[in-house]
């Protein structure tokens, strides 16, 4: 009995021990062999918390800090708190916000990111409400706080063009870039140098780790922070920029549609990019910064576009510059060639292209100052006819070779985003619309700048360099060079000097003795000579046409100087600003001067306000606001009268659908015409301005 | 005057409780550091009985002079009182059911206005007195079938109330109550019969019905050849498989899916499911609709019960996982510290030994554990008394019981089937569930050399 008793007690023991045999063997299994269980321990309960640098500066040729940074606050709210009390009252009034608005607001949070986490309540606050609150955070916290919001600040209100824009990144950019680190939330630089930069602007983020609770809260620094590595500040860049002459461009170009580009032909540095109208950077910073996009995007003269590198034109005159090298360096002509310019040019029949003036081009001098049309036609039709290439197919080819080599034709590669080519025409394309009868007459308009040739301001500006230093160019650029090194590569391209084609200097001489003589009495631009600067210019007039009626022409001029030390290279253009001397002339004038001199002589500063003050709208984007006020009158009557109809409803308690069709509706009618063509005006709309462009540039 | 003290410290094996003391300061500290956070002054939060650990160590001190008082009784008082008080803890649980509160649904907590009584829990310490005292009564006789059943009725009868009141995890903890009776000459017959029941009920769970019938049919075609034989020289041994073939298929085939589908609530079969990590879809639309409600009703507290539980054993696992062989050192635990395993503080405070104290820590606790029971069992062989020892193996199988299946669910070993670790986890209820069962048998032990009835 008692032995049988014992054994049982030795078997119960032996299962205990077996029992508690298995459990330290799968604890062995857990805690040691598998490492499956650290892994998922450390990316639930360790939370990376990206510290963002400051983003880089930018500094400008003068060490101005043309690109700066700021802080701004944003109220940032954990809803979950909320319930520790908050004086709600009080900060709807510094808000300036209902009580409704503040539920829905604390409810939209919530939605996005939960109760524990912190959301943005109101971002960006501007200096008011920031100090307001400030003052009384105590009665919101813990709910609210305070965070610090790094914002770009402009210390000069310009180059919103060049220096593009942040904005929050979208799932796009994020499928495109996230590899690079971007979150959901991150800003980035979207146009622009911020964009073309952002790699060295962003500077390194740091990461801090933080374990987490089960609700994603950072609670304590993991490991006392023996794993954090330190944010770097974004590098700072030296840009060729001069922010003063980019500031008396803008204000020159105040009012009219545009660019100008200047450019320094001994580094191509670009010294200032103006596209009008232009807009206050500053406007897309700060918490109105949507509101401001939108206005701005639906702008019908669309401020938002870089014109200098995104609109293409015919380049007109000043384009004969170039047909003249070409023409010396085929053989066709001399400097000393003439040609007669009685009015028109008469070989092809047509009389056209006309002249400007009359008379006798006796030499390539008289011909380059007096812009006379027949002589650049005909230098146009014997190179492209010389009896060596055996056709006109030929022919053009290798005057295109030429186009292409001089930078026309295909994007430069200037440090910008969304950069446009133009257009150098191809023998293909004269194929497809003149068939077997295509020859050097009917292109004969690409002579004088015309036609199907279309270029970007800064291609023509970087030409005009390239002939200031006699057949070379660097690739205009913005940044020369970046604090720590090019670390990227992204300024390789820039310290390239480009030869094209070996052309004897005497022909360069040749050319800037006749746009020597623009600025000389009997010259085209004789009247905007700086004194005291030895200025090689070049008007250029260009026919457009809008819905079939010519148009007032668009003013171009395009200069280096001083000619025999070549500092600057300038072009301008403004839409319908008329001759070239009109308009264009004196603002490359008057930044000529600003460039070289520092300062504007007193005689001249006068210039500055008539200038500035002068307003060109084009017919065509007179139209396009005439549309957008009249669609938003529209909708505002529309707006109003629905109110008035449910003011009416409410009242009467009549709730039918007739009610809306009575002869009320017809005040809104009138003014749709307007509206039923009316497509979006956009950024996004170059193609649709380039198309326009084509059409009423066509050369008659 | 000095007599008292005398009779205190007399025959006492001081072993034991100086073990249960050891066990419940790890269990504070476990505690502690499940709840603690670096701001909070802990002088406060002690004094303030805010915390779950200051509450505990309350509870501790009534649990000590709860201890103390059981040790000044006489033990003649617990043989006297074992069938009263078996008496008392039934009726209680029946109180239950008129009185009773809903705690994370389980409907077995009679609230006691400064704490809440779950009588299921604490009718462990009756039943064992009241086992003990049936098997040492001169009249009965072990060897006898229905003594067994006696027994076994003694020991079952709060299973099935607590059952009712959806208190599976503590229902089964009665079951424990077979090793007493195993030792006490129960035969091994009834375990083999029983383990066979349970087998074929959780396969008829587990596996489609008619492949578990290919699996019987052939069991049984093995079983005849293997024993043909002796078949041929026994022709009754033939009918007896013949009828539990019958009676296996019978209960696989009819009376599992039967029992699911016309008596137990949707929830029930749900929950019984989901703990072998089943889903569980009722064919009738009605009863769908049922378990859609009564899951919906029970949203706040559990809200998907399946994924939950996973969830918890997921956690579980790497928290315990994650500590290594060392562990990551104490309040230092990012699964602990970060709150990722619901109920840490109670059913699964193992984690947080795991995760601080790394595989030395969690192993050297169960070997305290393993060595608690050994202990007990070495006291209970040494008693003269019947009931001395049978409640010794009564203590012994309760805390092994619980110890396993709640070191097995953290581990991943064990359904989640809520039932707190002893001495450790945090609980009021439990803890002095647990004093009472060891100081009585530490008291009991004092009386080794009395024979007892």
């Amino acid at each position: 009995m008692n032995d049988f008793h014992s054994i049982r007690s030795r078997i119960i023991q032996i299962i205990f021990a077996a029992t508690f045999l298995v459990i330290i063997l799968q604890l062995f299994n857990l805690q040691i062999l598998n490492e499956d269980y650290k892994l998922m321990a450390d990316n639930q309960a360790i939370y990376r918390k990206v510290v963002y640098p400051s983003r880089g500066l930018i500094i400008d040729r003068k060490k101005h800090v043309i690109l700066d940074n700021t802080t701004l606050f944003d109220l940032v709210l954990i809803p979950a708190q909320l319930k520790q009390g908050c004086d709600t009252a009080a900060l709807c009034n510094i808000l300036n916000i209902s009580e409704e608005e503040f539920k829905k607001r604390v409810i939209n949070s919530i939605v996005k990111n939960g109760r524990y986490q912190p959301s943005v309540f109101e971002g960006l606050l501007d200096e008011k409400t920031h100090a307001q609150i400030a003052e009384k955070l105590a009665l919101f916290q813990p709910a609210f706080d305070l965070v610090e919001r790094p914002v770009r600040k402009y210390p000069y209100d310009a180059a919103a063009h060049v220096f593009g824009y942040l904005a929050e990144v979208d799932p796009k950019f994020l499928e495109r870039y996230g590899s690079e680190g971007y979150r959901q939330g991150d800003y980035a630089g979207m146009t622009g140098l911020e964009r073309t930069y952002e790699k060295v602007l962003m500077g390194q983020r740091g990461i801090q780790y933080w374990n987490k609770d089960n609700k994603n809260r950072p609670t304590q620094p993991y490991e006392g922070g023996k794993y954090d590595t330190a944010a770097v500040a974004g590098s700072t860049l030296y840009s060729s920029l001069d922010i003063e002459l980019q500031e008396l461009g803008e204000k020159l170009m105040q009012g009219k549609i545009g660019s100008v580009v200047a450019i320094d032909p001994r580094t191509g540095g670009i010294l200032a990019m103006v596209s009008a109208p232009s807009y206050s950077p500053t406007l897309l910073t700060g918490n109105q910064r949507r509101k401001h996009f939108s206005e701005l995007y639906t702008d019908p003269r669309l401020p938002l576009y870089n014109r200098a590198i995104t609109g293409e034109y015919s380049p007109g005159s000043t384009f004969k510059t170039l047909q003249a090298i070409v023409g010396m360096q085929e053989g066709v002509i001399t400097q000393r060639s003439g040609y007669p310019c009685r009015g028109g040019y008469y070989e092809c029949g047509t009389g056209k292209p006309k002249c400007h003036g009359a008379g006798h081009a006796p030499d390539l001098e008289h011909a380059i100052a007096t812009s006379c049309n027949s002589y650049f036609a005909d230098v146009y039709r014997k190179i492209l006819d010389q009896p060596r290439y055996g056709g006109v197919d030929s022919g053009i080819a290798v005057w295109d070779q030429y186009m292409y080599k001089f930078g026309l034709g295909h994007k430069l590669g200037v440090d910008l985003p969304s950069e446009r080519g133009g257009n150098i025409p191809t023998s293909k394309y004269y194929r497809k619309i003149f068939g077997n009868n295509w020859h050097s007459c009917n292109t004969v308009s690409n002579s004088i700048g015309q036609g199907e040739v279309n270029s970007t301001v800064l291609q023509l500006t970087n030409a005009i360099a390239m002939i200031a230093n006699k057949g070379w160019y660097y690739t205009p650029h913005m940044i020369d060079s970046i604090e720590g090194g090019d670390q990227f590569g992204l300024l390789e391209a820039y310290q390239k000097k480009i030869e094209p084609v070996h052309i004897p200097d005497s022909m360069f001489e040749a050319v800037h003795a006749g746009m020597e003589a623009v600025m000389k009495p009997g010259g085209t631009g004789w009247r905007l000579a700086v004194p005291g600067i030895n200025i090689c210019g070049k008007t250029g007039t260009v026919e457009n046409y809008y819905k079939g009626k010519k148009q007032k022409d668009h003013s171009f001029f395009a200069a280096f100087a001083p000619r025999e030390n070549p500092q600057i290279a300038i072009a301008c253009i403004v839409e319908n600003g008329g001759f070239g001397a009109t308009i264009a002339a004196p603002v490359v004038s008057l930044m000529l001067e600003k460039y070289l001199h520092d300062t504007i002589s007193d005689k001249r500063k006068e210039w500055i306000q008539r200038y500035s003050s002068m307003k060109i709208t084009p017919a065509r984007i007179a139209d396009e606001i005439r549309k957008r006020d009249s669609i938003k009158l529209a909708k505002d009557e529309e707006r109003a009268r629905r109110q008035l109809l449910n003011s009416i409803k409410e009242e009467t308690g009549i709730d039918s659908e007739q009610e809306t069709a009575t002869p009320d509706t017809p005040p809104a009618k009138p003014k749709q015409p307007a509206n039923t063509n009316g497509k979006t005006v956009g950024l996004l709309a170059p193609t649709d301005e380039h198309r326009k462009r084509k059409s009423f540039s066509q050369q008659a | 005057m000095s007599q008292p003290t005398r009779i205190i410290s007399k025959g006492i094996n001081w072993l034991l409780p100086v073990m249960y003391l050891l066990l419940v300061f790890i269990g504070l500290t476990a505690i502690f550091s499940v709840e603690y956070r670096p701001d909070v002054n802990i002088l406060q939060a002690i004094t303030g009985l805010k915390t779950n650990y200051s509450r505990q160590l309350l509870f501790l001190v009534i649990c000590l002079v709860l201890g103390i008082l059981i040790l000044l009784t006489d033990s003649k008082f617990f043989t006297a009182t074992a069938n009263l008080s078996y008496a008392l803890g039934i009726l209680l649980l029946l109180a239950t059911f008129v009185v009773g509160k809903e705690v994370n649904g389980s409907h077995s907590w009679i609230p006691l206005g400064f704490m809440n009584l779950q009588p299921a829990e604490t009718c462990k310490i009756f039943v064992s007195l009241a086992l003990a005292k049936y098997l040492s009564r001169m009249e009965t006789d072990f060897r006898r079938w229905q003594s067994h059943a006696i027994a076994i009725a003694l020991a079952l009868t709060p299973a099935i109330f607590s059952i009712l009141q959806n208190e599976t995890g503590l229902a089964l903890v009665y079951f424990a109550f077979f090793i007493p009776l195993y030792r006490e000459g129960l035969p091994a017959a009834y375990l083999v019969v029983g383990v066979s029941a349970a087998v074929l009920v959780v396969a008829s769970i587990l596996i489609e019905p008619n492949t578990l019938f290919y699996i019987l049919t052939g069991l049984v075609v093995v079983t005849l050849w293997l024993l043909r034989r002796r078949i041929r020289r026994n022709k009754s041994l033939l009918l007896i498989i013949a009828g539990v073939y019958l009676l296996s298929v019978g209960i696989q085939k009819f009376a599992v899916p039967f029992l699911f589908e016309n008596i137990m609530q949707p929830y029930q079969v749900e929950r019984i499911m989901s703990m072998f990590g089943k889903d569980y879809v009722p064919k009738d639309p009605a009863k769908l609709e049922a378990l859609m409600k009564e899951k919906a009703k029970q949203g706040k507290i559990n809200k998907d019960g399946k994924k939950e539980e996973n969830y918890n054993v997921k956690q579980s696992k790497i928290a315990i996982g994650s500590g290594g062989l060392a562990g990551k050192g104490f309040l230092k635990g990012a699964v602990t510290q970060g709150e990722f395993v619901p109920e840490q503080h109670t059913d699964f405070i193992f984690t947080a030994l795991g995760e601080s104290f790394g595989f030395w820590g969690s192993s050297l606790v169960a070997l305290l554990y393993f060595s608690l029971l050994m202990i007990i069992i070495n006291m209970a062989e040494r008693q003269r008394s019947t009931f001395s020892r049978v409640y010794g193996y009564c203590v012994a199988a309760i805390l092994f019981f619980h110890v396993v299946v709640n070191i097995c669910m953290t581990i991943g070993l064990a359904p989640v089937i809520g039932i707190p670790l002893p001495l450790i986890s945090h609980g009021g209820s439990s803890l002095m569930t647990f004093t009472i069962l060891i100081f009585i048998f530490v008291r009991l032990d004092a009386d080794r050399q009395v024979v007892l009835r």
